[in-house]
């Protein structure tokens, strides 16, 4: 029971990051049907930004206030992430709209295999250990034979910063000007055309978003398991897009449900039955829904139109 | 030329202002990651190191490629020209690249031989000649699949490690010979490829993508963890050597060497490794090259410009992917044996994602479909960056820890997004008609219309 209670904190702070992650996946596809290959690269390289920013807070300029320095490196983090994304955006995928339909994916693997390696020459192939920073744990139960549960700092924070952007963003979507013309584009891009919607600015503008949410868990990442590499970016963005189909994908509540579920599964699993086929239960998993239930939990059936 | 239609074509200001302000974006936004480097120290604390000198090089790079995009004026046109076609001499003149090619590949390891002497002549044939046509042959068997049927697998590697292990794990348990594992491990990559496929091949175009790399990791991540029938990470090694019609290449009285009366060499065993692949690859190719010519090859085509209309004209949409699959992941199983056979040794870090992803750059950048444009897309990113590595005078200029084979995947992925916007079929993107009334003639890949599924 015990071990379940531990488990299951750690399925929810690992999940909050996956969700964070698979928002801009599922947007993206909503909006144009894209996978949008390189976004767990993305989510890599604004671990890195994190990184450096950190570092540079903390070494150059002498800051010795951690929650200020986290804040300020959550924002930076967010604001530059959200620009290489835009640049990306109308570098590597604008053009390719109305082209044939694997071209976007192409493009997107040529992104991502471009974001690693750029990081990987850049910084270097080994792993960066980071500093721990927030180590105070909570003991939620503190028998003395028995195993004693944990609740850390940062998963504390990773939840409620996860909440209140989900929340933040929540807001965005349904009640601003911006996000009406958002979800107007995914209905229908053509017609959100006629009636005067800029498609171009709010295809930029979602990216923008995945990138700043992608941006967030680049961060918390970092915070949590405390070691970046330029690697980091290909699993859990594989994750994070099995979240995204097993939620539905389209769906934004459905990214927040499949990244909770694939970060319970995967720490179960890893309790239960094998740490070293952890992966392998997330991939089976996508390759099941994409088979089974391509609609995924929440999602709207696809249907093809000729 | 387009560019006479616009008789202000060049702005060298705009130009300039747009390079500009490429640079300072590219500047602003790179200026943490490039020019600060997190490193540790000696207590394993990890401390800034600035580096200006390569956000400087990084903006200058940018900054001569935007001016150099601008100056050529090679902007991505939306509709094709429809005067695109070739004129029928440069059609004719294609037509000789291959059978000269051909010859060119079966003389160059007996000349690199004559000229250069066993040793060295040994570097050539192994690391430029065998090392790309393995990468020719398994674009070649990729083809199959993106270029002719047009499914997107970003799996394709699970088939060459099938096809390796099939052959390191028969000969090493049951001691069977190369040339009858040869044919066995392309069956049992073909029977993966079936049973990959087979569930997934009703999936649209870019879910069956995503799911092929999901079971090209699983492969791999049971390669790694399955160590008592696999060896785990360690790989297996001592693999048998391939014998030249059961004449071994060693230096006994039996082998190779002995027999033919020649002084014993390590050479000969490359050169006959050579000309293995070399007959693989051509083997290869001959298939596809016949394939297309009858009912099923021609399916394929239709089945990648336009699913909807195959599956209304009655043909079995699944049966035909199959197909396809199996043919590519038989041809990836051959390669594998023969990769396998070369090493001598094989470890499940061979068969990374990063494998799938070379090879289908070679297929995107060669041009999906064009035999040729992937043969020469192959030597261009394996050999490039073979001989990138021997140039030392980038070392002398860029530091003793200057490592260019580190830059060969990032030009790839840039190569990659920027082939997609401008020559989205790739370098060679001419496309000649299966069947023609009259003379036949290669038309521009751009007046293909490419159909969605």
């Amino acid at each position: 029971m015990d071990v379940f209670l531990q488990q299951l904190i750690n399925g929810i702070a690992l999940g909050s990051i996956y969700g964070l992650i698979a928002i801009g996946y599922t947007m993206v596809f909503g909006i144009i049907g894209m996978i949008n290959f390189a976004h767990g690269d993305v989510f890599m390289l604004s671990a890195f930004i994190a990184l450096i920013l950190f570092l540079a807070l903390t070494q150059f300029l002498g800051m010795t206030s951690l929650p200020l320095v986290f804040v300020l490196v959550l924002i930076a983090a967010m604001v530059l992430t959200s620009l290489w994304n835009f640049v990306i955006e109308r570098v590597a995928y604008r053009r390719l709209r109305g082209s044939f339909r694997l071209a976007p994916l192409i493009s997107a693997l040529g992104t991502s295999i471009f974001l690693a390696n750029f990081v990987y020459v850049v910084q270097g192939p080994r792993n960066k250990a980071v500093p721990p920073i927030f180590t105070n744990v909570i003991h939620v139960t503190a028998g003395p034979g028995g195993y004693n549960v944990t609740l850390s700092y940062k998963q504390v924070l990773i939840v409620g910063v996860t909440a209140v952007l989900l929340a933040a963003f929540w807001y965005v979507v349904q009640k601003t000007p911006l996000g009406r013309a958002q979800r107007a584009c995914e209905q229908d891009a053509k017609m959100a055309a006629l009636l005067g919607v800029d498609v171009d600015r709010t295809i930029a503008l979602t990216f923008v978003i995945g990138a700043a949410l992608a941006a967030v868990a680049g961060v918390l990442f970092m915070l949590y398991y405390g070691v970046v590499n330029a690697a980091d970016g290909f699993v859990p963005g594989v994750k994070a897009f099995t979240a995204a189909v097993l939620g539905g994908i389209g769906s934004l509540p459905g990214a927040v449900l499949g990244g909770l579920l694939i970060g319970l599964i995967e720490t179960f699993w890893s309790a239960y039955f094998s740490a070293d086929y952890k992966d392998v239960a997330a991939f089976s998993i996508l390759a099941i829904t994409l088979i089974f239930v391509p609609s995924g939990l929440l999602g709207r059936p696809d249907v093809e139109k000729v | 030329m387009a560019s006479q239609a616009a008789p202000d074509r060049f702005d060298f200001v705009r130009a300039l202002k747009d390079a500009a302000l490429a640079a300072i974006i590219a500047a602003g936004l790179s200026f943490p990651i490039l020019a600060l480097r997190a490193e540790p120290d000696i207590d394993n604390r990890l401390t800034l190191q600035g580096r200006w000198s390569w956000l400087f090089i990084a903006a200058a790079i940018v900054f001569v490629g935007r001016f150099l995009l601008a100056l050529f004026d090679i902007r991505p046109r939306r509709k094709p020209a429809t005067d695109e076609a070739l004129p029928a001499s440069a059609y004719r003149a294609a037509r000789f690249i291959g059978p000269a090619g051909l010859a060119l590949l079966f003389v160059f390891p007996l000349a690199v031989f004559a000229m250069l002497g066993p040793q060295g002549s040994l570097k050539w044939i192994d690391n430029y000649g065998i090392q790309i046509l393995i990468y020719v042959m398994l674009g070649w068997g990729l083809n199959i699949v993106v270029g002719l049927a047009g499914l997107l697998d970003l799996g394709y590697v699970a088939f060459y490690a099938v096809g390796a292990y099939s052959y390191a794990l028969l000969s090493t348990t049951f001691g069977l010979s190369f040339w009858l594992c040869l044919p066995l491990a392309g069956i049992l990559a073909a029977f993966w490829g079936i049973l990959l496929g087979f569930p997934v091949l009703r999936l649209r175009g870019d879910y069956l993508a995503i799911v092929t790399m999901a079971f090209g990791e699983i492969i791999r991540i049971v390669l790694v963890n399955w160590s008592v029938v696999t060896n785990g990470d360690a790989g297996i090694s001592s693999i048998p050597r391939a014998s030249f019609f059961g004449l071994p290449f060693t230096a006994g009285p039996n082998g190779f060497a002995a027999t033919f009366g020649l002084k014993f060499s390590p050479i000969h065993r490359v050169i006959f490794l050579y000309y293995l692949i070399l007959c693989l690859a051509l083997l290869t190719i001959f298939v596809t090259v016949r394939l297309r010519r009858l009912p099923i090859g021609r399916a394929w085509e239709a089945l990648r410009e336009d699913e909807i209309a195959c599956r209304s004209l009655g043909l079995d949409t699944v049966k035909l992917k199959l197909a396809a699959f199996a043919l590519g992941a038989m041809f990836g199983g051959f390669a594998g044996a023969f990769f396998a056979v070369r090493q001598g040794f094989v470890s499940p870090s061979s068969f990374t994602f990063i494998e799938s992803a070379t090879i289908l750059a070679i297929v995107v950048l060669g041009g999906r479909g064009s035999q040729l444009g992937v043969a020469l897309a192959a030597a261009v990113i394996v050999g490039g960056s073979e001989i990138l590595r021997e140039l030392d005078f980038l070392k002398q200029i860029f530091g003793a820890d200057f490592d260019p084979t580190q830059y060969r995947m990032l030009i790839v992925g840039i190569a990659m997004v920027m082939m997609m916007n401008w020559r989205p079929r790739g370098l060679v993107a001419t496309r000649a008609p299966t069947i023609a009334l009259g003379e036949r003639r290669a038309i521009s890949g751009a007046l293909v219309e490419e159909g969605h599924g």
